[in-house]
């Protein structure tokens, strides 16, 4: 199988340009998220964005693959997550979307 | 030393998207001085859809200038299929009058749309995000972005599905999941001439095809969603809009829907060689005419997605963005020689808003989404299944009587489906037709 030919999210990323920013735009309440039951930010991202750390009791936010949908923010029970546009000219790329 | 000069503008929209630029254009024809604001580096950066712009409002907003957009392809061809598992039912339409609508990718529209609004004399600010608006006396005055508060008498939102202002501002609520579709979707490189072969296109011609396709999501607990395909002149678009509720009761994930929708043969043969070229996502609103927002306020209008105007069942978004903007373009106008822009005044774009198609469409079709969605079962997974059934004795010549094939299809119909859910689906499509003629 050549890469390309491989479906995971992952590899879908690797087709999107970003300018990065240095700070991110997704922040949580890491007390909401410990206390949340069925974090379904980390299944429906579709850039998938969130992961739970079980050993560090924390939810990670790999905020640079964000593709700005705003899917999170409706889908989270306890408005955890303050969710803002990236800086100006940051953020995703799209050329042929 | 010289005082740094206030920046005041007669109106300042928002977003260049087709919304914005058709509300800055007309306003700017009109002689208004226009500064539209866009996030992104340049038009369309951020932007996604299926997709094909319609052409009779482009024409409307451009009669001059309309056929230089960068059209990829006119579409011609539309069909439907009804997906199970192994089977696909399709219903196909062939236009061979002049084209309705045109593959195109937002980067390059957008940005197309931009050049436009510039000849006609508006000003362009990319690369600036607007944070917040600033409020006077209960009246927007004007908008803060990231370096600098830049004032105008009228601020018009064009920002979008996600509008931040319009939720800060109160001309929202917060949304629902069960009002949202959440889509993802592939541009997908493929030879024009495997396209043309494919698709059954005119050989180097700009011919385009566009496909739906209902089920073939998931065997169990299907969510209710609809996939999509265009074709553009060198690649395709496969995509898919899944309700956020079902994703997040069901727990899927859309890219692992799109998967499965990719995987089904009767999609997978026109994808079959093509090379991933990018990835997008992005939010629709369905929360349609029960749940509009404010339209205006004191200094400020809403337009396009941001206003909730879209009709997901006909995948219509560019026609209501572009005509919701020009209707605004009008009223910043009739405000400025009125010299006043007050919610009294501007709302007469609510009024040429009702009279339009817009608000009579979403309108009729207020109940159509809940009444199908309410059925999701029986259209993402009984109906796709039992017309596959049908065209399988239809077609299959299985050397077995016909008579006793479709009496055992016909009893299997209602015995696999208790007839109170039956009634219940006749009245869901019924009221989902009856609400859109009445
Ligand atoms: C998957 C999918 C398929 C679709 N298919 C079709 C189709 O085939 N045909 C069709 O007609 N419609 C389709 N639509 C709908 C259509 O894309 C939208 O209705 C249309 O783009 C709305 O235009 P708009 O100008 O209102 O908003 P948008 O096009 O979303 O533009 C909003 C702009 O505002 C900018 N912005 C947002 N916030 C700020 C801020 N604070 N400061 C500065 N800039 C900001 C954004 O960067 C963006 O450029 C589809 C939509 C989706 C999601
Ligand atoms: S859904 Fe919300 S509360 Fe739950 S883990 Fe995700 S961000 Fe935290
Ligand atoms: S906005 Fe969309 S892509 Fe970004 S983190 Fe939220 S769900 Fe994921």
């Amino acid at each position: 199988m050549t890469q390309r030919d491989d479906n995971s999210i992952e590899n879908k990323l690797t087709s999107i340009k970003y300018n990065c920013s240095k700070n991110t735009h997704l922040r949580v309440n890491q007390e909401m998220c410990r206390n949340c039951q069925k974090r379904p930010c980390c299944y429906i991202c579709p850039a998938k964005v969130y992961s739970w750390d079980d050993t560090q009791s924390k939810l990670n936010v790999e905020y640079e693959n964000c593709l700005e949908c705003g899917a999170c923010k409706v889908v989270c029970p306890f408005k955890s997550i303050d969710w803002e546009y990236p800086n100006a000219s940051c953020g995703v790329i799209l050329k042929n979307s | 030393m010289e005082q740094k000069e206030v920046l005041k503008f007669d109106a300042i929209v928002v977003g260049a998207g087709p919304s914005g630029v058709a509300s800055a254009i007309v306003a700017a024809r009109g002689g208004a001085k226009v500064l539209l604001i866009e996030r992104s580096s340049f038009a369309g950066e951020k932007n996604m859809f299926g997709g094909a712009v319609f052409l009779s409002a482009l024409k409307e907003l451009l009669p001059n200038t309309w056929q230089s957009a960068p059209f990829e392809r006119y579409i011609l061809k539309h069909s439907w299929a009804l997906l199970s598992d192994k089977t696909s039912c399709e219903v196909s339409y062939q236009s061979f009058d002049e084209p309705k609508s045109a593959s195109v990718y937002r980067s390059k529209f957008d940005s197309w749309l931009v050049e436009e609004a510039k000849k006609e004399g508006v000003y362009f600010a990319p690369s600036t995000l607007v944070k917040s608006l600033i409020s006077k006396n209960g009246h927007v005055v004007g908008v803060k972005t990231e370096l600098e508060e830049i004032y105008a008498n009228v601020v018009v939102l064009a920002d979008g599905v996600n509008s931040i202002l319009a939720r800060d501002l109160g001309l929202r609520k917060e949304y629902e999941p069960k009002d949202m579709v959440l889509s993802v979707k592939e541009t997908r490189k493929l030879p024009k001439s495997l396209i043309e072969q494919r698709f059954n296109l005119k050989e180097n011609s700009k011919e385009g095809a566009a496909k739906n396709f209902l089920g073939g999501l998931a065997k169990e607990n299907p969510p209710f969603g609809l996939g999509f395909l265009y074709t553009f002149e060198d690649t395709i678009s496969i995509g898919l809009g899944v309700n956020l509720e079902d994703l997040n009761r069901f727990g899927y994930n859309p890219s692992d829907l799109l998967e499965n929708l990719k995987k089904h043969p009767s999609v997978s043969a026109y994808l079959e060689g093509s090379e991933l070229l990018e990835y997008s996502a992005h939010l629709i609103y369905e929360g349609g005419y029960k749940k509009l927002p404010k339209l205006c306020a004191n200094g400020v209008l809403i337009v396009g997605d941001a206003a909730g105007f879209v009709n997901a069942v006909h995948f219509e978004g560019t026609n209501f963005a572009i005509i919701s903007g020009m209707l605004a373009g009008e009223t910043v106008l009739s405000a400025i020689s009125a010299k006043d822009f007050s919610k009294k005044t501007l709302s007469i774009y609510k009024k040429k808003l009702n009279n339009s198609f817009i608000l009579k469409d979403l309108k009729s079709y207020k109940n159509v989404m809940d009444n199908l969605y309410s059925r999701t079962n029986s259209l993402m997974n009984y109906y796709p299944k039992k017309a596959g059934e049908f065209f399988k004795i239809f077609t299959g010549a299985s050397c077995k009587p016909k008579r006793g094939e479709f009496r055992e299809f016909i009893k299997s119909f209602f015995s696999q489906r208790s007839l109170g859910e039956f009634f219940k689906d006749i009245w869901a499509f019924l009221s989902a037709i009856i609400g859109v003629l009445k």
